[in-house]
């Protein structure tokens, strides 16, 4: 739980006065739920009974191109893997409330005409600003659906204008050992690094995100800013991006380094390519107990990516 | 007697103490304190509970040779079959939660996965042992028993690989867990039995 001092508050998180007025009828339906030891969990937590933060109306109904349901604001600002603020999936939302996101300033260097500091005002245009429901598929075979809100990347990219070399794009999470307890100790390289191909960073369905829920992006989801890439797994979704470099040769990323046996650059969600340790044909969407969905080839945006890897042996490019 | 009050208190706290990880995940269930992943919580807490109980039996006979104090064996039987509780528990949660009740996904699992080859190789160790922790089972296979439950050593340590190979970045607590394994395994090696007879000393008579 995160308990905040009013001055911490920003207007936008501030509850309209209808959505106030009728949170008894969110609580009451939940409480229909809770019949069932089975059934109990997945009720509570899809109708957000409990959570702090009251959501914008428009989210209350809205479902996946593919008519799931969207996971509560309290399932995803509460598990998730963050290693700057520790390893179990409820250390971030624990030990991210020191973290300061503002001001904010990204560093863009490398192959592009306009490199430079950029203040994270001047890097985003409210202006393109768009709601999307993306699944979210962990390489540990768990999934949400969670409405990101952000800017399609390419739009950043076409205003630094790369140069001819560009080839990948490399990322970079902060590094801030005082505010991020985990950065203390070195479970991970820091900073934690990821890239993408320069087709995939321009894919219209990649969002440089800051916010979830129509809200600003917690802290412990990686505020300001970070890349959400909906059809790979969640890793190569860098956190807290001060650093985008245009680069001619693939980067290293942080897991890749780690571990470079189980996993790979591209790490495209793939039911047919099992992590060593575990298989990803299936996986759990929380807060279902049960491992038993289908994963989808591209997490489900075959259609629109696989082109980009026509060809490719997806086996050996984990 | 002193002795067995003592005794009595330390079963107090042990039964308090190994029912609390189980009352905690019951609890959680019910009012949702165990987040957006309950399979994930249950098969953890289950988890490293049976651990911490597997080193917890193994501490009984190395306290007892350091003290002297051989009431201590009394607490022996119940710590291995709390610990033998919680891992038929993390198999039951694992079985039906990872497997979805599907046998071919399970021996698909233990045969591909290796940190799941040895967690249920552990597991299958543990069985044997629990059977056979009755009284009528320490008289009838003599000093076999002895033999049969040095299996105990083989399971804790493929426990703590099981959890090694499990953790994808973070080591420190399966090797906190590997290190507790190898000093209680080196004290066993180190002190020396208390009594020369080793029927008498090691052999748990079916009292309690």
């Amino acid at each position: 739980m995160i308990i905040r001092r009013p001055a911490d508050i920003p207007s936008s998180e501030i509850t309209p006065e209808s959505v106030y007025f009728d949170r008894r009828k969110f609580i009451a339906a939940a409480g229909l739920g809770a019949a069932g030891l089975a059934a109990a969990p997945a009720a509570l937590h899809a109708l957000g009974a409990d959570q702090e933060q009251e959501i914008p109306a428009r989210f209350l109904d809205m479902k996946s191109e593919l008519g799931e349901s969207l996971n509560s604001y309290r399932d995803v600002t509460t598990y998730n893997n963050f290693y700057e603020f520790g390893t179990g999936k409820g250390d971030p939302a624990d030990n991210a409330g020191d973290f300061r996101p503002r001001p904010w300033t990204v560093s863009v260097t490398g192959e592009v005409n306009k490199p430079g500091d950029y203040q994270l005002e001047d890097f985003l245009s409210p202006a393109a600003m768009e709601d999307r429901v993306y699944r979210l598929r962990c390489v540990e075979a768990w999934s949400m659906v969670i409405p990101w809100r952000g800017v399609p990347l390419y739009e950043i990219i076409n205003r630094v204008e790369p140069t001819g070399n560009a080839k990948f794009v490399e990322f970079r999470t902060i590094v801030r050992p005082e505010e991020m307890p985990g950065q203390r100790y070195s479970t991970l390289q820091w900073p934690y690094v990821e890239g993408l191909r320069l087709d995939e960073a321009m894919h219209p369905l990649t969002l440089m995100t800051t916010g979830v829920y129509g809200m600003d992006l917690p802290n412990q989801n990686g505020a300001p800013l970070r890349l959400i890439v909906p059809w790979k797994y969640g890793f190569k979704g860098v956190k807290s991006i001060v650093s985008m470099r245009f680069v001619e040769e693939m980067p290293l990323n942080t897991w890749q380094q780690e571990n470079s046996f189980e996993y790979g650059f591209y790490a495209n969600v793939n039911p047919q390519v099992d992590h060593p340790r575990w298989s990803q044909a299936r996986e759990r969407r929380l807060p279902s107990l049960f491992a038993n969905r289908p994963t989808l080839m591209f997490n489900g945006y075959a259609e629109q990516v696989q082109q980009m890897y026509a060809g490719m042996d997806l086996e050996r490019w984990k | 007697m002193k002795h067995d009050r003592t005794i009595l208190a330390l079963k107090v706290v042990l039964w308090l103490g190994a029912l609390a990880p189980g009352a905690w995940l019951v609890g959680g269930i019910f009012r949702g304190w165990l987040g957006a992943n309950p399979a994930e919580k249950l098969t953890h807490v289950t988890g490293m509970t049976t651990l911490v109980l597997l080193l917890l039996t193994l501490t009984v006979t190395p306290v007892r040779r350091l003290t002297g104090w051989n009431p201590i064996i009394k607490l022996r039987r119940p710590l291995g079959l709390w610990a033998f509780a919680y891992a038929l528990t993390h198999f039951t949660i694992w079985f039906a939660f990872y497997n979805v009740f599907n046998v071919g996904y399970m021996i698909a699992d233990v045969a591909e996965r290796p940190y799941i080859t040895v967690g249920m190789a552990a597991f299958l160790i543990l069985i044997p042992l629990a059977a056979t922790s009755t009284k009528g089972w320490i008289r009838r296979l003599g000093k076999r028993w002895s033999t049969l439950h040095k299996g105990i050593y083989v399971a804790a340590t493929l426990g703590v690989i099981h959890f090694y190979w499990l953790v994808k970045a973070d080591t420190r607590l399966p090797l906190l867990l590997g290190a507790c394994l190898l000093v209680l395994m080196a004290l066993r090696a180190r002190v020396p039995r208390p009594h020369a007879s080793r029927a008498e000393s090691e052999t748990p008579v079916g009292t309690s």
